[in-house]
């Protein structure tokens, strides 16, 4: 929301600067994003009567004696086709900065400093300044468009420094406007604020107007009631269009809209004064001289202002004549009742549009403007009926037609103006900012804010201006109260009346912070990617038509393709994560990442679905499976979990190395190479393992810690140096050792080899195996008998022998 | 003779020890004399031919051989193993500026970091923590919130949906209402968590993490939430750090405040940081809106409370000084190894 000070001040007698303002306005809600100073560019400007000119031979040059009061007279060479003796102009004195303009001394291409000049070898001591040199537009100060001098009046002093003239001196507050206070977005809501801040009288904008008695009736009919609660119209007529005057195309230009005549002005200058969309339709071209409010029929077409043509449907409203749309309701007008030069009469609208529908139209089409931010933003009515009469008041103030009596005010049941009263306990307010504000205090707050206020022992009765809808109970005049008596009133204390609570994370969330450390402790990096992904993702990792990871749920609004699944499986964000860093030239590293999975109970989805934490872990560059293994192991080793490790295949893990971990016969997770097709699909320079956990079913396995006492006798150690056929897993050796001796403890691999030794198809294994006494001591003789058991068991079943 | 025989015994090892350089030789000569069958046992074993009388004269010889024997023998032990240390030493010598070797030690993620660091600051002032769902539905994100359908403050945020219904929550304010749901007052939590917005710029991310605070029993004030809040500011961002609340908006809390912390890096002065203004903006907060508690069935005339939300990123670009918030998501390990608990 844009707000120059010069408007402003219109209505408020602001005696601070524009700093101290912007200060204020902070401190009471409203953040100004920007403090614009329109001519900070701008200096040592001053005004300059030439009392000498003289062409200069053979050029288009002049050169002038300018007369600037107590800057001297200074001779400047001038190439512009209006210099003349008598005139007055800008001069920029040796030192002052300017915009440089391009050859066409139109387009601007930044500052310069004038400097002490020779032209054709004359010397030159400043620079007699166009409009656009000096950043002033004809709208901004009449004939400053003109591509030669700008001309000052013979009134001004030679001397006296240009920019308040030419209204340089202004500044505009570029201010944030919280989604409550819609009645803010408009120069008279800005000022509201100002003027309480300030404690200093509003000067309320004229709306008053007189009518003129006219027999030509127009009729009104609100067919959409939900969508249009209320809807005005005024006839006014003997319209002369004309341009604007200065005053009305300056407060335009500084908002940044463009003058186009005094009719569509006044509907432009309403709405950045009031906040109310204004529209004026000719009424010649209404046929049978009538508004009818209704939604539009499926397909019925209408053609806007800016010549667009948009098919419509049930869910737009719009305002139609006797047979036809003439406007989209609350967005744009219709080209068929534009205001024309030629316009003699027209009707005024100014309607409360619902906002949800003005949005949905304005969306739905892709046809924005200020009349439709405005009405998404909220209009209350008590501005619709204001806007109205300033709207006519200037039409009488510009002289631009007559007003006439014919005014149509079509209220609905859904129509409410906003005033209400209310109640407050004082105490209650105070009890809510832990401060007691004086009553008097409050009272004088709440008056400069518009509110009528009564006061009776602990209650407050209170008249709620009609344009307060954000008004609601007395937490909201509690914050009235303390915006503007102000939040350094309020110090810090320490919830006395609290009782006390025990804090901190619960086993659940104190179970996983202890996994994520023993993984980092094992060197592994947490890393956090998007819960959603592209299906394409699932295509990389060739999951099955029939995979439960298709099960996928679909936003409905994506910001692209890629990001429009909900996340099924953790994988594909590894994977991407671990191309990302080779791409980098992060040869290696280790990562892991908890997070949820969100899985439909059914599709399309009706109720919550289960969102499920997984644990992936990610590992490439120089490391093997049983680097992966091993971070895997001392997880369930922080668990206090043994895991069982059994072949088995993925879509996208090698078909050779890839396990199910199991963990007391369920399986878990999955752990494995990425398949080399994949990674050559991906150009990936290294290897890449991956492995996937449900963490429910992971942190299910976690066996309570419980202290067992040391051995009363020593433990036994016997190293088996074993010859197994080759397809024989590690596994299943381990298991039969573990199987044929009670005492056994550990079992542990400490040496492979394959080789000529051992003859084909052989493999020599090395295990070291302890055996953990219970009650008595395991001697050397019992220790023999117990590894004889153990080679039995192995030979029988597995055809594994003693090397 | 006896004596001569000594004499030759005693030249024997003088010029058999006098190259002896380890120790394991040395003891192997040793024995070679003191052993079982070695010289010294064989003069003692040949006292039996010597006659009765010359016997303790003899003895007493063979004895003092003995003796010599024995000192000269530890002597050499003794030299002997200050030079076999010598080489030892100089042959183990080490060049300590080769690399060490270490344990792999990894990273937890910043957001990790931030949200242990804040749950530590609000324990101990008696809060728990609550994980609500990331997909919820219209009421939880929206109209429990005091935020029904066709209010402006749903464009403040834009939302992904999944259905008319079920949506991807757009903060962790939705936890609130299933806390107070749930648990009646005394209520203080903290809920951790990823939010969704479809935004996606420099300084936005689709997702994003908040924490939520919530506190809800008798007697609350504005007050307290300003006390909480220097009390987080200070162990968060250091001990001479402000804070200061200025009126904004939120649906669901009324009155409503947006909450700076004074400069950690200038203290107040303005710099870079705070674009010279002192101040930085880290969180949204405010008194629970009487609807929301209405809502949840508490009595807002019996009870008040106050809420708060500050996004995880935002805290840990502050605190670490990161300044491209895309970086906590692209999981590059030069960026992550930094961050060390």
């Amino acid at each position: 929301m844009k707000a120059p000070l010069s408007w402003l001040k219109d209505y408020v007698d602001i005696d601070v600067t524009a700093e101290e303002l912007q200060e204020k306005l902070f401190g009471c809600g409203f953040e100004v994003e920007e403090l614009i100073d329109i001519g900070k560019d701008i200096t040592n400007v001053v005004v300059g009567e030439v009392v000498e000119c003289e062409p200069v031979e053979g050029t288009h040059l002049h050169v002038c004696k300018v007369d600037c009061g107590e800057h001297g007279v200074l001779q400047i060479c001038c190439g512009a086709d209006n210099v003349a003796k008598g005139i007055k102009a800008p001069v920029a004195l040796v030192g002052a900065t300017v915009y440089a303009t391009a050859k066409d001394h139109v387009t601007v291409e930044g500052v310069m400093t004038i400097k002490k000049g020779k032209l054709r070898g004359i010397d030159s001591y400043g620079m007699l300044c166009s409009g656009v040199e000096i950043g002033v537009s004809g709208d901004m100060y009449e004939g400053a468009d003109y591509n030669g001098l700008l001309l000052l009046p013979a009134s001004c002093k030679n001397g006296e420094d240009v920019k308040p003239i030419l209204g340089l001196d202004d500044y505009i507050f570029d201010i944030s406007i919280t989604a409550n206070r819609p009645d803010c977005q408009s120069i008279l809501g800005i000022a509201r604020e100002v003027a309480a801040v300030l404690n200093k009288p509003l000067k309320h904008p004229d709306c008053t107007y007189k009518t003129v008695h006219s027999d030509e009736g127009v009729k009104v009919t609100d067919l959409a009631p939900d969508l249009c609660p209320r809807y005005i119209a005024h006839y006014v007529k003997d319209i002369k269009i004309a341009p604007s005057p200065m005053w009305m195309r300056k407060r335009l230009a500084l908002c940044g809209l463009r003058s186009i005549n005094n009719v569509v002005d006044i509907t432009n200058f309403v709405l950045l004064e009031m906040g109310q969309p204004m529209h004026a339709f000719d009424l010649s071209t209404l046929s049978g001289r009538e508004i009818v409010v209704r939604r539009a029929k499926d397909g019925e077409k209408i053609t806007t202002l800016d010549d667009k043509t948009f098919k419509l449907n049930h869910d737009n409203l719009v305002i139609c004549d006797g047979d036809k749309p003439a406007a989209l309701a609350g967005i744009m007008g219709g080209l068929n009742s534009e205001i024309e030069s030629d316009t003699k009469e027209l009707l005024f609208e100014a309607a409360k549009f619902a906002r949800d529908s003005v949005r949905k139209t304005s969306r739905a089409l892709g046809q924005h403007s200020d009349s439709s931010a405005m009405f998404e933003k909220g209009v209350n009515e008590y501005t619709t009926e204001l806007a109205m009469g300033r709207a006519l008041n200037l039409i009488q103030a510009l002289n631009c037609g007559t007003v006439t009596d014919v005014h149509c005010d079509v209220r609905t049941p859904y129509s409410h103006d906003g005033a209400k009263t209310m109640a407050v306990s004082i105490s209650k307010i105070n009890a809510l900012l832990g401060i007691t504000v004086p009553t008097e205090e409050m009272c004088s707050i709440l008056q400069r804010l518009d509110f009528g206020v009564k006061v009776d022992g602990d209650t407050l009765t209170l008249d709620v201006p009609a344009y307060r809808e954000d008004i609601d109970q007395y937490p909201d005049i509690a914050e009235e109260i303390i915006r503007m008596y102000g939040y350094e009133h309020i110090h810090g204390t320490f919830m006395p009346t609290a009782k006390v609570t025990n804090g901190g994370f619960n086993d659940a969330q104190k179970a996983e912070n202890n996994l994520k450390r023993a993984l980092v402790e094992q060197g592994l990096y947490e890393i956090s990617t998007y819960s959603f992904y592209s299906e394409k993702d699932l295509d990389l990792l060739k999951i099955p038509a029939d995979a439960p990871e298709r099960k996928f749920i679909k936003i409905k609004n994506p910001i692209g393709e890629d990001l429009s699944v909900m996340r099924t499986t953790l994988a594909p964000s590894m994977l991407h994560t671990i191309v990302r860093n080779l791409r980098r030239g992060n040869m290696e590293g280790r990562l892991f990442e908890i997070a949820k999975v969100y899985l439909p109970k059914e599709l399309p989805l009706t109720d919550f679905p289960e969102e499920r934490k997984k644990l992936c872990i990610g590992l490439f560059g120089m490391c093997d499976f049983f680097d992966l293994k091993g971070v895997i192991e001392a997880v369930a080793d922080s668990i206090r979990a043994k895991f069982e490790f059994v072949p088995s295949t993925r879509s996208f893990l090698h078909p050779g190395v890839c396990a199910d971990i199991i963990c007391d016969g369920k399986v878990i997770g999955y752990a494995g190479r990425l398949d080399p097709a994949i990674a050559d699909e991906l150009a990936l320079e290294r290897k890449a393992f991956i492995a996937e956990l449900d963490y429910e079913q992971l942190m299910s396995c976690a066996q309570p810690f419980k202290y067992k006492p040391l051995p009363k006798f020593p433990e036994v150690t016997r190293d088996l140096a074993l010859v197994a056929d080759m397809d024989v897993t590690c596994g299943q050796i381990e298991q039969a050792i573990y199987g044929a001796c009670k005492y056994v403890t550990d079992v542990k691999l400490f040496d492979i080899y394959v080789g000529a030794q051992v003859g084909a198809g052989k493999k020599s294994m090395a295990f070291t195996v302890t055996f953990t006494p219970a009650d008595e001591a395991i001697t050397p003789e019992k220790c023999d008998g117990y590894v004889k058991k153990i080679l039995n068991n192995l030979s029988r079943n597995l055809n594994v022998v003693l090397r | 003779m006896i004596e001569e025989k000594i004499e030759e015994l005693k030249r024997k090892i003088d010029e058999t020890t006098k190259d002896i350089k380890s120790s394991k030789s040395l003891a192997e000569l040793k024995m070679a004399f003191f052993g079982k069958q070695g010289e010294i046992s064989e003069l003692m074993k040949g006292m039996r031919d010597v006659p009765k009388e010359k016997r303790p004269e003899v003895g007493k010889i063979i004895n003092a051989l003995r003796d010599w024997a024995n000192e000269k023998f530890d002597a050499l032990a003794e030299s002997v193993k200050r030079i076999e240390l010598e080489e030892l030493y100089k042959a183990e010598k080490t060049d300590v500026t080769l690399p060490g070797r270490k344990l792999p030690y990894g990273a937890y993620h910043p957001n990790t970091l931030v949200i242990r660091e804040l749950v530590d600051v609000f324990a101990g002032m008696g809060f728990e923590v609550f994980e609500g769902p990331e997909i919820e539905n219209d009421y939880y994100n929206f109209t429990a919130l005091n935020t029904p359908k066709d209010h402006p403050a749903r464009d403040m945020q834009d939302t992904f949906y999944i259905t008319d219904e079920l949506l991807l929550r757009t903060q962790t304010s939705a936890g609130q209402i299933r806390v107070m749901e749930k648990k009646k007052p005394p209520i203080k939590i903290l809920s951790p968590g990823k939010v969704y917005r479809s935004d996606d710029d420099a300084t936005h991310s689709p997702m994003f993490g908040q924490m939520e605070g919530l506190v809800v029993d008798k007697g609350i004030t504005l007050c307290d939430l300003k006390g909480m809040l220097d009390e987080f500011a200070r162990k968060v961002f250091g001990p001479s750090v402000k804070t200061r609340l200025r009126p904004s908006y939120f649906p669901f809390t009324e009155p409503s405040v947006e909450v700076d912390v004074s400069c950690f890096e200038c203290g107040g002065k303005g710099c870079r940081l705070c674009k010279g203004t002192g101040w930085i903006e880290v969180l949204g907060a405010g008194m629970v809106n009487r609807r929301v508690l209405e809502g949840c069935g508490i009595d807002p005339d019996e009870y008040t409370g106050f809420a708060f939300g500050m996004g995880i990123e935002r805290i840990a670009m502050l605190k670490y000084g990161i300044n491209n918030m895309k970086m906590l998501f692209e999981g590059d390990v030069r960026f992550l190894k930094q961050f060390k608990d």
